[in-house]
């Protein structure tokens, strides 16, 4: 009797959890009841100004559509992002709409877990879908069909500290970038020169932190460098243009100390830090600045002038359970007025903002002549960050892999050897 | 019919299972139902984005068998027990004998050694990660005597021995507290007994001491062995399981590949192994005590 309870507990456990597991599999949203609904979005942002502005962008959807009851905004660490991300899917707990980085849109897009939002937006009043930039659009369209939208197609750019640099001796940046010597070799020195002469940090690839390797790709597509080919088939770290890339790196940081060693922080928008590359949304974190800044484009490198941007979509959730309604809401979240607000914090993916004089509206921080520089050439000529299928598996064996160069004796060409043979399997998946 | 059906034992047993269902019902609910989850995932292969689910029957078990990273994730996890065992177990063993003299200050010292145990474990890896940078605290020290220190958790080795550290300290006091109760509960009849017959303070130690505290030490090498299989937020916070994957314990290595690459399939055959290791652990350390734990031959 007993082995035969423990057989049928054992039975209803097993049933159990098949029933978890089951889920749809249509390829439209679902739609819900008409009951009230609550929406959650994820999001990694905890900018308070951020916040603020989309509460401010869901009261007034809320205030049209009376059966919202909540729409909250869930914001989740960047570094922990995707992986909390999809535990949360995982555990059942997904959110209705989730902010995508790049580096995971690949995963996200070919995996089917994402709404296709073309039918929602080509039927919303005025959203003008042909005026997003197909150049933005491609990472998240897969067959014809778009995925997420593009919220923010962010260029980095090197703010520099001019209070540090000017205590250095170093020529002004925005002058530099005038005359043509705005070059990395130029910029190592300048950094190296900066460290020796105040005691802080010359130059911060912020995010890196010797772990976000993609984060590199601000500085190797310089020499023309990509961590692997367009097909995503080739490893392309064992290549000249890569060995030289990161031959300069390691000079700048062992030699020259003109970049932080690892193990050591130093936060630029707290003054501990001569200049940084990173995206123009961090503009927010010098609002109440102790020292003079200037945001520069990324120096021009061997092969001449360049930019690097990052991208972050916003889709919906097949899973969610009012997926037609979070559908709606992100039509409503991004079209041409909203896209506009959001342009201040987020370059938008829309032609018709991506001008100097509209920006300069939304971005009291940044000057014309910066979001010029920077974030218009930049959109128009920006390779994207590294992404590829399988991407968390590839992150984590080219950091381990990359670790044996980041000391001063490493071998770079023998460590950047080890990274291809270590990825080209995943590569091939 | 329920008068003959509710006899006197039935109520008794009735009574009984009921004062059990709180922690049964518990224990089936997180304990015995996510284990069988885990089994049953094991046997499949499960996208969480593509919310695809499919039975892969032993397919897990076999790559278990032919994971080239799996061999170093077990070398390290096994460099990582025994240097966080022997090092809590010395450490707690040789502050209980010290602190357990009838001298001033003893207390202070006992409520120092056992406030990292109170102290939240992410509070405090998160600063012991400040500590130990290139320019953190502890190589700061070392200046001052002259030495310069390593880039702690860029090495190798620095960074499992660091991670070690770590660890020993925060959970040295709970250990240190158990063996100090044992410690007072040795009859000093039993000490002056030997002093009389000449005996020194070390053979008093080995032959009265060490077997009068064994079942204590019995207690907490098996809690101290299950949890440094389990160790995950310190390498999470502090090494990301690197430098390269020197860090790369089996819970890491679990995680990474469950919850990071979205293998759950994998990650749940490899929650089996590191079970069934800790088990067989358990149960070795079980069967060993009448070898040399006093009073259980």
């Amino acid at each position: 009797m007993r082995t035969r309870g423990m057989a049928y507990a054992l039975a209803g456990l097993l049933a159990l959890s098949v029933a978890a597991c089951g889920g749809g599999k249509s390829d439209t949203p679902k739609a819900s009841n008409t009951g009230p609904v609550s929406l959650r979005m994820t999001v990694w942002t905890s900018n308070a100004a951020h916040l603020k502005l989309f509460n401010d962008i869901a009261a007034a959807y809320k205030a049209a559509h009376p059966r919202i009851t909540t729409i909250t905004f869930d914001s989740i660490p960047l570094d922990s992002y995707t992986t909390t991300l999809t535990t949360q899917i995982a555990g059942g707990n997904g959110p209705d709409l989730a902010w995508i980085l790049e580096s995971s849109a690949p995963d996200f897009v070919s995996s089917g877990a994402l709404v296709g939002l073309n039918s929602t937006i080509d039927s919303a009043a005025g959203y003008n879908a042909k005026d997003l930039s197909p150049a933005a659009t491609r990472l998240w369209t897969q067959g014809g069909k778009l995925f997420a939208y593009p919220f923010s197609t962010s260029p980095f750019g090197v703010f520099v500290n001019t209070d540090l640099l000017t205590a250095a001796g170093v020529a002004d940046p925005a002058g530099s970038v005038a005359s043509g010597q705005w070059t990395w070799d130029n910029v190592r020195s300048a950094a190296a020169a900066a460290h020796a002469k105040t005691g802080k940090a010359g130059l911060v690839i912020r995010d890196f932190d010797y772990k976000g390797w993609d984060n590199l790709s601000t500085v190797w597509t310089g020499w023309g460098a990509q961590a692997w080919s367009a097909d995503g088939k080739t490893c392309g770290f064992n290549q000249q243009p890569m060995v030289d890339a990161m031959t300069f790196l390691h000079k700048g940081i062992f030699t020259d100390q003109a970049l932080p060693g690892p193990g050591t922080t130093a936060d630029f928008f707290a003054g501990d830090a001569a200049m940084t590359i990173t995206q123009i949304s961090r503009a927010s974190l010098l609002a109440s600045a102790k020292f003079k800044w200037d945001l520069v484009p990324l120096p021009t490198g061997p092969k001449g002038k360049y930019a690097v941007i990052g991208q972050a979509g916003l889709g919906v959730l097949k899973k969610s359970p009012h997926a037609d309604v979070a559908a709606d809401f992100l039509a409503y979240f991004t079209n041409p007025a909203n896209s506009a607000k959001l342009a201040a914090y987020f370059p938008p993916p829309r032609k018709s903002q991506l001008t100097a004089e509209t920006l300069a509206k939304t971005n009291p921080l940044l000057k014309p002549a910066q979001l010029q520089q920077v974030v218009i050439d930049g959109i128009a000529s920006g390779v994207v960050k590294p992404s590829h299928s399988g991407q968390a598996e590839l992150n984590q064996a080219v950091r381990s892999a990359l670790d044996p160069l980041w000391k001063p004796d490493a071998n770079v060409r023998s460590v950047l050897d080890g990274v291809c043979t270590t990825i080209k399997p995943l590569l091939a998946k | 019919m329920s008068g003959t059906f509710w006899t006197g034992s039935r109520r008794d047993q009735l009574a009984g299972y009921l004062f059990v269902a709180p922690q049964l019902i518990g224990w089936v609910l997180f304990v015995a139902v996510p284990l069988v989850l885990v089994v049953w995932y094991s046997l499949h292969e499960w996208n969480v984005l593509g919310d695809t689910f499919q039975f892969t029957g032993t397919a897990n078990y076999r790559e278990l068998l032919d994971d080239p990273k799996l061999r170093r994730v077990l070398v390290v996890t096994a460099l990582f027990s025994a240097g966080l065992v022997v090092g809590n177990l010395t450490l707690a063993l040789f502050l209980a004998v010290l602190l357990n003299q009838r001298l001033r200050g003893t207390v202070a010292f006992r409520t120092v050694f056992f406030s990292p145990v109170v102290v939240s474990l992410i509070a405090w890896t998160i600063v012991w990660g400040f500590l130990l940078q290139d320019n953190g605290g502890v190589n700061g020290l070392l200046r001052v005597a002259g030495v310069h220190g390593p880039n702690w958790l860029r090495g190798d080795t620095t960074a499992l021995v660091s991670v070690i550290v770590v660890q020993v300290v925060k959970n040295v006091g709970l250990n240190m507290v158990l063996f100090l109760a044992a410690l007072q509960g040795v009859p000093a009849v039993l000490h002056e007994a030997a002093t009389v017959d000449g005996a020194g303070w070390w053979r008093r130690f080995r032959s009265i001491t060490v077997p009068m505290i064994s079942p204590t030490i019995l207690l907490t090498s098996i809690i101290t062995v299950v949890g440094s299989l389990q160790v995950f937020a310190q390498i999470a916070v502090l090494t990301q399981g690197g430098p390269g994957d020197s860090t790369t314990v089996l819970v890491y290595y679990l995680y990474q590949e469950a919850f990071q690459f979205h293998h759950f399939g994998y990650g749940a055959t490899l929650s089996v192994l590191l079970f069934a290791i800790v088990l067989a652990l358990t149960v070795v350390q079980w069967q060993l005590r009448r070898r040399w734990v006093f009073l259980e031959s």
